[in-house]
């Protein structure tokens, strides 16, 4: 009797063998970019390797809630691609798990300090300006000169024409309430707030609405990234992209891998891939006007140039951390949402 | 009758479940397999592997030997076959059986899970476990199933409910499913809104997120800013409202007038339901918006500043009650057809005028419709999140504060947990107005008599108006979706107005190759899903709607009331919570869901079930009761006459709760958001991943062929179901003089 227990169980074990080599290597894939970038990562990471890719496109937030909900049981592997909080957020609750690539010393510096700053839970693939965006159309009609710097939204002749997103509901908005802390200092990022609040004609609650509402002229100028805007004007809507002058804050596109993952080797392979620099100039493919993390691959013309952008040495680690992000919000809240239009 | 039966020794209901039972312990794999049905676990190691085989066999190697005592509720049953239902031991047997059989599959599924013991009392008093186990499969679900109807037996021999077994099986299956697919979920979310930030459990936390400013202030009252659950309110109160009117009038139109075109007014009304969310909004901007063709038309005549009017309230009011005047629609054309015109023409006799006969027959036998209609709009309102993301400027709402609680830059599941216990009280509080105004009269209009009478027309006084209000909106509604076509065959809507088929050729091309059809078009893949997942969702969704609302209206129970408040749950809860919630429940045994084309299914089914249920009550309040009692005097038995009688009288509401369930899998979004995997992509969420892309085109290409294909399905449903033949003369001359 034991041994044919023991015998069905040796072929038990030899079908289970045979079958797990015979099945394909898999792959996971959240992605937080655009659909098509997403798209294309997927089938050209499939390409690459022949691993298997499951990809499913949703947006930072609802990712993070996901990788979040699904703790006690992952279901994905890697995370790649949305604004860095998220990740940076997911590496402090301990979802995401560490992991240094050998990719590394290709890398930009901002890139590897963002990982740096999360105990090497997370890495920047991409970055981006913080700026301004206005319909072309709508500035002329109501006579309105062009600002250039982020003093000019407050001026009077701007009010009910400036859109942001809400910073407690957005990561961009976020960033533009961190950026203004870390340009005037806080006594006076608030005051520049407040100033703004009774320029703005809507808290949106999404980061790249209020430049798709400019796009389709339902709004006259919209605070994004720099290459949400730029992704409006090559589509053909008449939007133009404004650096701002006193210097700005930016983003890392970030990804991680799923603490847990169930298909660990192919997500570090994944991981590794994505920050080559044959991957990374898929993007010029797909309209996407980020900066590439990796110092040999190629930006789009169209992107906006980097190195005549005053960028502000931007704190992830301080204004990325729940203790500092929930205070300022809460600071908005009470100070600046408040207040009469 | 019931003699008859109890004299009987053998019982084809309880044989068949004890093979039932039989057959999912021994026979079928006892956790999930994927992809089930190609069934290459047949001849993958099938029945020994550990990942397929069946309890019995599981045990027979010495694994999960916690599996074990299930067996003893398999086998107990096997002593009550040949015995009379009317012995005690019969139904003690089967009550016993039942219980322990379920009560110690629930119980081992939560203390067991994937990674051991989940308890920590269970680790320390029985030590380490050393093994784990995964979601449950067919086997343990049919296994589960044996039980319950075993135990819903037995409490039947007892004599309960007249020792109907069709009955209480039928409210033993709801009760369960509920448990498990609503309450059990929503508990697991709401607890959230007690956890504080270190992970314990407080109330404070409860208390300061409820009590914030931010939900209850009156700032509009002296010219700042409402608190969001005043918003909301105010908003679902006025949709609620509107589109109760609205659908009234176009259910009086359709029934009871001269009027000419009522099936492309029918058509016409239908549209709105069909439509996926976002489409409306965008057109609404298209017409009114800052830039929009109506609002420079008027600025540029009148000399006037085009303002941005259109984001806040009145943009998602506009929105919603475009949306929602179809469902409302939907409930009050079964009620207002199902008027006895007998009452009507008896109070003709009386000498009432026509005007006198509406409103003092008519209107009063129509309040179960019309409370339903109110219902269904104030909850869809509450819990509507697409409308006032593209409108709502800056007019917050529950829903998308729900929202943004958890997936914006705040990862607040707390405050999520609170808006929507927020949002839940006003339903709930809602549905008991509604209770509390329909009272306990007899809205019965329908009953065994012969009642050949013949609708009256509306008195003149009310068919111009009526007839008015219903042309204007039918007008607007065609401009809005003629807006919406435009959309699809211009190259860029709104700035480059080339017209050009290319978003559908992106969307839906294909290629006759060797071998078949090549799909080569991006959005084939959802499409598809879409199509099936909606397909199975409808069906199931019509039959425990239907059953439901059956075992409301017909029997009476203790605990009915908790029942009926179960079953409306789902629907008044937003579906982002309820997205966010079936994650958290059924991603971990014992109920393991999550990455499946099941758990959409699963969350089409009990979200839009109310609808079945409600449309169900107002068409079965207006049965005579005495229609079942008559058949059951002629012998037949609850079943047959709930399948011969009451269902064929139902068919309106069976055609409401096939179509609304079938189209609003294919139009929901805030629940699926967070339930599509890569394999079970649905088209919403590949809409919005356009929309949110700049790709208008494509996002609205997609939703008008959706919409055709809507179009189509209800076409052929309407078809396949058929009318309710209510013997009434044709002729409708009579009346016209």
């Amino acid at each position: 009797m034991t041994s044919l227990k023991k015998m069905i169980g040796a072929s038990t074990f030899a079908v289970m063998a045979a079958t797990g080599a015979a099945q394909a290597d898999k792959l996971t894939f959240y992605c937080s970019a655009q659909e098509d970038w997403c798209q294309l990562m997927a089938n050209s990471f499939q390409d690459a390797t022949g691993i298997d890719v499951a990809m499913t496109r949703k947006s930072s937030g609802e990712t993070f809630a996901q990788i979040k909900a699904e703790s006690a049981n992952p279901k994905g592997d890697v995370w790649w691609g949305g604004t860095g909080d998220p990740h940076l957020q997911a590496a402090e609750e301990g979802l995401t798990a560490e992991y240094i690539s050998p990719m590394r010393d290709q890398l930009h510096p901002w890139a590897i300090s963002q990982a740096e700053s999360a105990g090497n839970k997370t890495i920047g693939i991409y970055s981006g300006a913080l700026g301004y965006g206005f319909n072309t159309d709508l500035l002329a009609a109501n006579g309105l000169p062009e600002p250039t710097s982020w003093a000019d939204l407050t001026k009077p002749e701007y009010k009910g024409h400036v859109q942001m997103a809400n910073p407690n509901s957005s990561g961009t908005a976020y960033t533009t309430l961190a950026t203004m802390m870390q340009l005037f200092g806080e006594d006076e990022g608030f005051k520049f707030m407040k100033k703004l609040h009774s320029n703005v004609n809507q808290y949106t609650k999404s980061g790249s609405a209020p430049i798709k509402a400019a796009g389709r002229g339902e709004n006259t100028i919209g605070i994004v990234f720099m290459h949400d805007a730029v992704k409006q004007a090559v589509s053909g809507f008449p939007v133009k992209v404004v650096a701002p002058a006193e210097g700005t804050g930016y983003e890392i596109g970030s990804m991680s891998i799923i603490d847990g993952a169930r298909n660990m080797e192919e997500a570090k392979k994944f991981y590794d891939w994505a920050l080559s620099a044959e991957a990374q100039n898929l993007a010029l493919e797909v309209n996407a006007f980020q900066v590439p993390s990796n110092k040999g691959a190629k930006t789009s013309q169209s992107a906006p140039d980097m190195s005549s952008i005053k960028l502000i040495d931007y704190d992830f680690k301080t204004y990325g951390s729940s203790d500092t992000r929930k205070r300022l919000l809460k600071k908005w809240d009470d100070e600046v949402s408040v207040l009469p239009q | 009758m019931r003699p008859l039966v109890s004299e009987r020794t053998a019982h084809p209901v309880l044989i068949f479940w004890i093979i039932a039972g039989w057959v999912g312990f021994f026979l079928l794999p006892w956790y999930g397999v994927e992809d089930f049905f190609t069934f290459e676990w047949l001849i993958d190691g099938y029945p020994f592997d550990t990942d397929y085989a069946p309890a019995a066999f599981l045990i027979g190697q010495g694994e999960k030997l916690w599996l074990a005592p299930a067996l003893l509720g398999l086998l107990l049953p096997l002593l009550a076959l040949g015995r009379r239902r009317t012995e005690p031991l019969y139904a003690k047997l089967l009550i016993l059986s039942g219980t322990v059989g379920f009560g110690w599959m629930i119980l081992q599924g939560f203390t067991i899970g994937i990674r051991g013991w989940n308890f920590d009392w269970a680790r320390a008093m029985f030590g380490d476990l050393g093994d784990r186990q995964f979601g449950m499969g067919y086997g343990a679900l049919i296994c589960a199933s044996a039980f319950l109807f075993l135990l819903t037996q037995g409490i039947a021999a007892r004599g309960a409910i007249n020792g109907d077994v069709f009955v209480l099986s039928a409210i033993g299956g709801v009760i369960v499913i509920v448990t498990a697919f609503v309450f059990f979920p929503i508990a697991k979310m709401l607890t959230a809104a007690f956890i504080t930030e270190d992970g314990g459990y407080s109330a404070g936390v409860f208390a300061s997120k409820f009590f914030d400013d931010r939900l209850w202030g009156l700032g509009c009252l002296s010219g700042g800013r409402c608190g969001v659950a005043w918003n909301s309110l105010f908003l679902a109160v006025l949709v609620g409202l509107i589109t109760t009117v609205l659908g009234l009038i176009f259910a009086l139109v359709v029934t009871r007038s001269g009027f000419r075109f009522k099936k492309g007014l029918r058509a016409l009304t239908v549209l709105p339901i069909i439509t996926p969310p976002f489409v409306i909004g965008l057109a609404l901007i298209l017409l009114f918006g800052l830039s929009g063709s109506v609002t420079v038309f008027f600025a540029d005549v009148f000399g006037v500043q085009p303002t941005r009017w259109l984001y806040g309230l009145p943009g998602i009011l506009i929105a919603q009650t475009l949306a929602f005047t179809p469902i409302a629609f939907l409930v009050l054309i079964g009620v207002v057809e199902g008027v006895s015109p007998s009452m009507e023409e008896a109070a003709q006799t009386l000498r009432a005028s026509k005007w006198q006969v509406f409103k003092t027959v008519s209107l009063p036998l129509m309040r179960p419709g019309l409370a339903n209609a109110f219902l269904l709009g104030f909850i869809e309102s509450m819990a509507d999140f697409g409308n006032p993301l593209v409108l709502g400027g800056n007019y917050d709402v529950l829903s998308t504060e729900i929202f943004f609680a958890i997936v914006g830059a705040q990862y607040d599941q707390g405050k999520a947990a609170v808006l929507a216990m927020v949002l839940l009280f006003f339903t709930l509080g809602a549905f008991y107005a509604q209770r509390f105004w329909l009272g306990k009269k007899s809205y019965t209009t329908v009953s065994g008599k012969g009642d050949s009478g013949v609708h009256p027309h509306m008195p003149r006084a009310l068919s111009l108006p009526v007839l008015a209000i219903a042309m204007i909106w039918a007008g607007f509604t065609a401009v809005v979706y003629a807006m919406i076509f435009y959309g699809s065959v211009v190259e860029l809507w709104g700035v480059n107005n080339n017209l050009t088929f290319k978003h559908y050729v992106t969307a839906f091309s294909f290629r006759l190759e060797e071998g078949g059809i090549r799909w080569s078009g991006a959005a084939w893949d959802s499409f598809w899903t879409t199509l099936k997942i909606a397909a199975i969702a409808a069906p199931l969704t019509a039959i425990v709607g239907l059953i439901t609302a059956y075992l409301l209206t017909r029997q009476s129970f203790a605990g009915k009331n908790a029942f009926e408040f179960g079953t409306m749950l789902s629907f008044a809860i937003p579906g982002t919570v309820i997205g966010v919630s079936y994650i958290l429940a059924f991603n971990v045994p014992p109920i393991e869901i999550t990455g499946t084309g099941i758990i959409l299914v699963v969350s089409f089914i009990f979200r839009n079930m109310p609808v079945g249920v409600r449309a169900g009550i107002a068409s079965m309040s207006q049965l005579d009761k005495s229609l079942d009692e008559s058949s059951l005097t002629l012998g037949a038995n609850s079943w047959q006459t709930f399948r011969r009688i009451i269902l064929p009288l139902l068919r309106p509401a069976i055609l409401a709760a096939l179509v609304y369930s079938f189209v609003r899998a294919m139009t929901a979004i805030s629940a699926v958001i967070f339930l599509v995997s890569a394999e079970y992509d649905m088209a919403t969420s590949y809409i919005i991943g356009r929309v949110e892309n700049n790709d208008y085109g494509l996002a609205i290409a997609y939703s008008t062929t959706l919409i055709f294909v809507m179009l189509t399905v209800v076409a052929v449903m309407q078809l396949i179901v058929g009318r309710t033949e209510i013997g009434r003369r044709m002729t409708q001359s009579r009346t016209n003089v």
